[in-house]
């Protein structure tokens, strides 16, 4: 013990003088005693030396942080790589899984099971539904209108008054008692005509009609009236179907009739619903501190 | 014609926009006589509802003369009328069904698709709130186009002063109903969680339905003296465990009933309110139900959660096991307005509703945007704001001297 104290008082010792030693040499070599000609020499070898060893320094301090980056990244890759190896597993797991259930989820060859109208059907079911066609839209929507079937039926057959709840069409003419020729608004303040005729008619039940062939889109509808239960009025389905036509007109008309037709079907129905049930189509035409807008304009 | 329109989140102005004019043959026109400010549009002012949008007139309690009618109206010129918040067409399955504010027609198909979307059907119109209840012009205003006019507005008889029947546009009815839905019964405890204007409506109207003892529960001391003046225990959640203190009021069983008068911004400094607060303002939520949640624990085994107070998206945190084991009746919804108008006014001319004692601040609408200021920071002082078009331009008063009702 006592040895050991001796000791690192000699080590204390031999350190104390070493630093004695060291500062008094620093003092011998101040800058006073760096001659000229010394100055000179050392700007030169530091020009000669050009580029390459310095550049070479440099890159060596650079490539230690990169090999210690390197060596930290090779440190944590084996814990990545088994989070990555679990990830891939759990993934490989879960889409095991999904396509097992997609097996179990396939509805099979048979006919349809679900009491729903065509418009709701989806994937599968909507390819095997005898009535769709491929590059057409079918869209559908059902409202209960609080009146009788027939007086709804009425006002339908008699399609001149479409523009009254029907967003898209702007007039339609009777040209006899099956056929009528519409005319529908497209972008940029163009215009559409289309011939329809009437091909099924039920009074107070249904109503059907197809453009004839010489109108410049495709298009199908059918409209149904059934009771509700007692008391709550008649549910009233409207179902059509589109088929753009080619060239830069259809696209145009595509967008319009194409880009939310379920939206266009639904509203459609919903300002005839309340045409029929207030008399009116609701408007929210009032005053706001928008310039662009007036008092008697509906506001969307 | 002068109106408050909502630019932004704290910010709205008094405005010069134009006149409203007749529109479908069932509106009328009505010259607004008083407005008042409710508390659902400081959800508005907070910018807490989606789709409004900038120049929107704000306001959806007023009432006013008949200067216009429609040739399908059924309303006289002159006649004043009181005009309900929600507009219902009268004609739909729900209105024959006197669920009159799920109204399937008031709602323009333009504007319905929004709130389909968001909640599965579209909601009934209502005035100057946004764009997803239709989008209607509101009440702060000089005029108002009134649609339905044969169903909506409830004619007022003479000898009745415009304060005392105003709250009949919303408030007054929505707090009945929030009680009416808490099924009340001899011997009940009913718990009342906000004593804005509507709580303290539930808390009268409450009694009115024979409940036993309510007790209200709220921060603020002039509004939990205005629940005290009409008969209600009060709770300052500040002073209190709010479950702690209701379980023992009531025996260890807990209130009957809770209702919700608070809706979707909650005051409090508990952690989930944090949360929910921080979650808004990053819009990753809506709400801030931390009231309701509260609600829930605190009611009885069995007993009925009744909310009017407003919401109007996603939740999380929900307490559905307490709500579920604990076999507990929700009953929710904006108020079917015409179906509680008519019986509310004879109480009223009966004397058996006080529907005066809280107004704090009668101003012109010019002041309007001040108003909404001292509404939203200051709810103590301000209990409830009536605006009145024809009142007077302000006189140059500081502030200090400004009229405050003390309550009583």
């Amino acid at each position: 013990m006592a040895k050991n104290i001796q000791d690192n008082e000699e080590r204390d010792q031999a350190v104390v003088k070493n630093n004695r030693r060291e500062v008094e040499r620093a003092s011998e070599q101040g800058p006073a005693e760096i001659h000229d000609g010394e100055l000179e020499e050392r700007a030169r070898q530091a020009l000669n030396s050009d580029s390459e060893p310095r550049a070479g320094r440099r890159s060596a301090r650079r490539a230690q942080p990169q090999a210690r980056a390197r060596k930290q990244r090779s440190d944590g890759g084996s814990g990545r790589a088994l989070i990555g190896i679990g990830l891939g597993l759990a993934t490989a797991g879960a889409a095991a899984f999904f396509f097992a259930k997609s097996r179990e989820d396939d509805i099979g060859d048979g006919p349809l099971l679900s009491d729903a109208p065509d418009h709701v059907l989806r994937g599968k079911a909507l390819q095997k539904a005898r009535n769709t066609e491929a590059g057409t839209a079918l869209v559908g929507r059902t409202v209960t209108i609080n009146k009788p079937k027939q007086e709804l039926y009425q006002v339908w057959r008699d399609f001149t008054r479409f523009p009254e709840f029907m967003d898209n069409v702007r007039e339609i003419t009777k040209v006899d008692e099956q056929r009528s020729e519409w005319t529908i608004e497209a972008p940029m303040g163009a215009t559409v005509k289309v011939k329809t005729r009437i091909v099924e008619d039920v009074p107070g039940t249904t109503i059907a009609w197809v453009s004839e062939e010489d109108s410049q889109i495709e298009t199908a509808g059918r409209v149904e009236f059934a009771d509700a239960p007692p008391g709550r009025g008649t549910y009233v389905r409207l179902v059509m179907r589109y088929t753009p036509p080619a060239g830069t007109l259809g696209r145009m008309v595509a967008k319009v009739m194409q880009r939310e037709p379920q939206v266009q079907a639904r509203r459609d129905l919903n300002r005839f619903k309340s045409l029929m049930e207030t008399g009116e189509v609701a408007v929210n035409a009032s005053p706001s501190g928008r310039k662009s807008e007036r008092p008697t304009q509906a506001r969307v | 014609m002068r109106a408050l329109t909502w630019h932004g989140r704290h910010d709205v102005r008094v405005d010069t926009v134009p006149d409203p004019e007749i529109v479908n043959p069932r509106d009328a026109i009505i010259k607004v006589t008083s407005t008042a400010i409710c508390g659902s549009d400081l959800h508005l002012y907070d910018a807490y509802i989606p789709t409004l949008r900038a120049g929107d007139v704000l306001g959806h309690e007023f009432m006013g003369e008949v200067v216009e009618v429609g040739s399908k109206s059924t309303l006289k010129k002159g006649q004043r009328v009181v005009v309900p918040f929600t507009i219902s067409c009268g004609n739909c399955f729900f209105c024959e069904k006197q669920q009159y504010s799920a109204c399937d027609n008031s709602n323009p198909a333009e504007t319905s698709d929004a709130s389909e979307t968001l909640m599965g059907h579209p909601m009934g119109a209502a005035f100057g709130y946004a764009h997803l209840t239709g989008g209607y012009a509101g009440g702060q205003a000089e005029y108002v186009r009134v649609p339905y006019s044969d169903v909506g507005p409830l004619v007022i008889p003479d000898g009745l002063e415009d304060d005392q029947v105003l709250f009949l546009s919303d408030i007054l009815p929505t707090g009945y109903q929030g009680a009416f839905n808490a099924d009340i019964e001899p011997g009940d405890t009913v718990a009342v969680w906000g004593c804005g204007p509507v709580g303290l409506f539930a808390i009268q109207s409450a009694f009115l339905l024979g409940a036993h003892r309510v007790i209200a529960i709220d921060h603020y001391p002039s509004r939990l003296q205005l629940a005290k003046s009409k008969g209600a225990d009060i709770l300052d959640y500040r002073e209190v465990d709010v479950l702690e203190a209701l379980k023992e009021m009531t025996g260890g069983i807990g209130p009957d009933a809770v209702i919700d008068c608070v809706g979707m911004e909650s005051h409090g400094l508990a952690i989930d309110n944090l949360v929910d607060t921080v979650k808004a303002h990053t819009f990753l939520g809506t709400e801030r139900p931390h009231a309701l949640r509260q609600m829930i624990i605190a009611c009885r085994k069995g007993g009925r959660v009744s909310i009017p107070g407003v919401y109007g998206g996603f939740v999380d945190k929900f307490p559905l096991g307490a709500l579920m084991e604990k076999g507990l009746q929700v009953k929710s919804g904006q108020t079917h307005m015409q179906k509680w108008m008519k019986p509310l006014l004879e109480h009223i001319q009966k004397g058996e509703l006080d529907t005066t004692w809280f107004i704090s601040h009668r101003e012109p609408l010019e002041k309007a945007a001040e108003m909404y200021r001292h509404w939203h920071d200051e709810q103590n002082t301000y209990t409830k704001i009536v605006l009145k078009p024809e009142m007077a331009k302000p006189r140059e008063t500081p502030a200090a001297t400004a009229r405050v009702n003390e309550p009583a």
